[in-house]
């Protein structure tokens, strides 16, 4: 496998606060990456300085062998990095089939090759609709959604943008056992179809059930990384997640 | 509907319109006539930025008056300028200032962008009032044509028609965005700004091209002002009426499609005529204020809003 992306010596400030201290991560293409951490050990931080809503102050990102320092958000999902957010950001005023239409137009479609135009267009959102389970709601608005099915909107709507990578960011959040079975296994089939996933979680269950690799994060450093059966033995690990 | 017979009935009903105010010959009409198209125009402009992305721009009356002054500017150096040429430059001029005030505004969201464009309003107002040219705070005559070029009759049957020709470019602009990728991602802009970026929408660029479009298309609605009122002074050229109006139309009309300013014009337009001429010209912006208060409360989506809802 070959390193998709590419993490360098990453550092976030926020005023005297230090969200990133030389963070540094490699994901090979094709692989299930766990990512967990206490609250405010910079999990979010990492994801948004990869994505680009911040911009870091040090290190560089690398994707698919391009750097991505200095370009925005949309020039990142373009590149086939895509996101979906720990509260879900659905576009309210507009039907399910209509919210994945954004990406596609400006996402797929700006690449120049592969685009897609009119009934194709339709009948690519309702395919990743079907995809999810919410293929009957395709006309609804957002705000009928239950919760499931606003995450399952989530990862869709990411999906549409044709990413290389996926990064989950909390996708699981307040969800029931059985529901958190569904979205593993919505993420694991994505993984199939040959996108990398990044899952950032706090459901611990979720986690060992889905990753094939884990990295913790802790006060913006990277204290472990590896096979999850044995980062979850690290002694490290556990005084950050137990104490001492 | 397509785009092309769209037009076709836009341009058909604005014939109508015209002819209809031409049969009734009276010149009260076209005044009227004028005033609400005029304001279908503004609200249209208001409704690209402030409807269709959600940024709620106060400065209306900054790029209208860019409009009418451009003509002033125009009319005392080149006399002989006609009007569709005036309204292109007055275009061209208050687009420029909306594309500057967009690029300068970029990272400003919510009440702190329509803070910042109220701010460029008294900022235009103040330049006008100080520059001699325009006739600073006295005002300047601009003398009309008694006849209208081409079409023959009264100058204001000329300038009704071509503020109808201004209505359906605006408003065949308005529907095309709604239906195209540039909607969809005005829309997402609208919704949520950082998943719109997260979904690949350039939301600085489309930003832009909204400002410049809504910026536009105001000054190209106060091009004709100085031969409509043949005596343009900052009060007049920065009245709170056009401000209010433009913001209040398509507030009660609905900001979701092109209908709405237009039913939001001719209800409250046509209101104010009628109570100016039966009770007083001071209750305008009265009318307004207090239809939008009533519908911001029971219909938050407008007129449009409402049918809409009906049918999903």
């Amino acid at each position: 496998m070959t390193a998709l992306l590419h993490v360098e010596s990453l550092g976030k400030r926020f005023g005297g606060f230090v969200a990133l201290d030389g963070i540094e991560l490699e994901v090979q293409d094709g692989e299930r990456l766990g990512l967990i951490g206490p609250n405010g050990s910079g999990k979010s931080t990492l994801v948004n300085c990869i994505c680009g809503t911040l911009q870091n102050e040090a290190g560089s990102v690398r994707f698919a062998g391009q750097a991505l320092d200095g370009l925005s958000a949309h020039e990142r999902t373009r590149r086939g990095l895509a996101r979906s957010f720990q509260l879900p950001r659905p576009f309210a005023s507009l039907s399910l089939a209509e919210n994945l239409r954004i990406p596609i137009l400006y996402t797929v479609n700006a690449r120049g090759t592969g685009g897609l135009a009119g009934a194709a267009i339709d009948a690519r959102c309702r395919d990743l609709l079907g995809e999810v389970g919410l293929a009957e709601k395709a006309d609804r608005l957002p705000r009928d959604l239950t919760q499931i099915e606003m995450r399952k909107l989530e990862l869709a709507r990411a999906m549409a943008a044709q990413p290389k990578l996926l990064i989950a960011d909390e996708a699981m959040a307040g969800l029931s056992h059985a529901e958190v079975d569904e979205i593993i296994a919505l993420l694991i089939r994505l993984n199939g179809q040959g996108v990398t996933v990044i899952m950032i979680e706090h459901i611990m269950r979720a986690v060992m059930e889905f990753s094939q690799r884990l990295a913790v994060l802790v006060a913006g450093k990277k204290i472990a990384d590896g096979p999850p059966k044995d980062v979850v033995r690290n002694e490290e690990v556990v005084r950050a997640y137990l104490g001492e | 509907m397509r785009g092309g017979p769209f037009i076709l009935v836009l341009i058909a009903v604005a014939a109508v319109i015209f002819g209809l105010a031409r049969w009734l010959d009276n010149s009260y009409a076209f005044f009227v006539g004028y005033v609400v198209v005029q304001y279908i125009v503004l609200g249209t402009a208001w409704n690209i930025l402030g409807g269709y992305t959600g940024y709620v721009n106060f400065g209306i009356t900054a790029f209208f008056a860019i409009g009418a002054y451009s003509s002033v500017v125009l009319h005392k150096l080149v006399p002989a300028m006609p009007l569709p040429a005036m309204i292109v430059v007055g275009g061209l001029m208050a687009g420029i200032v909306g594309v500057g005030t967009g690029y300068l505004t970029l990272r400003l969201r919510g009440v702190y962008f329509s803070i910042a464009t109220l701010a460029l309003a008294v900022v235009v107002q103040t330049l006008i009032t100080n520059w001699d040219f325009v006739g600073g705070a006295r005002g300047a005559y601009v003398l009309r044509p008694r006849t209208a070029p081409l079409i023959g009759g009264g100058y204001i049957d000329y300038l009704f028609l071509i503020m109808l020709g201004l209505c359906v470019a605006a408003l065949a602009t308005a529907r095309a965005i709604e239906r195209s990728a540039l909607g969809f991602g005005f829309a997402a802009i609208r919704d949520d700004e950082a998943a719109a970026e997260a979904s690949g929408v350039p939301t600085l660029k489309l930003k832009l091209i909204a400002t410049g479009l809504s910026g536009g298309f105001m000054g190209m609605a106060g091009a004709p002002l100085p031969f409509y009122v043949t005596y343009l002074d900052p009060s007049s050229g920065f009245s709170l009426n056009y401000a209010v109006n433009a913001i209040a139309m398509p507030l009660i009309g609905g900001t979701s499609s092109w209908l709405g300013p237009v039913v939001g014009a001719v209800l409250v337009g046509g209101l104010q005529e009628y109570l100016r001429v039966t009770i007083s010209s001071a209750v305008n912006v009265l009318v307004a204020g207090v239809l939008m208060v009533v519908f911001v409360i029971i219909a938050p989506q407008g007129i449009v809003g409402l049918f809409k809802r009906k049918r999903r």
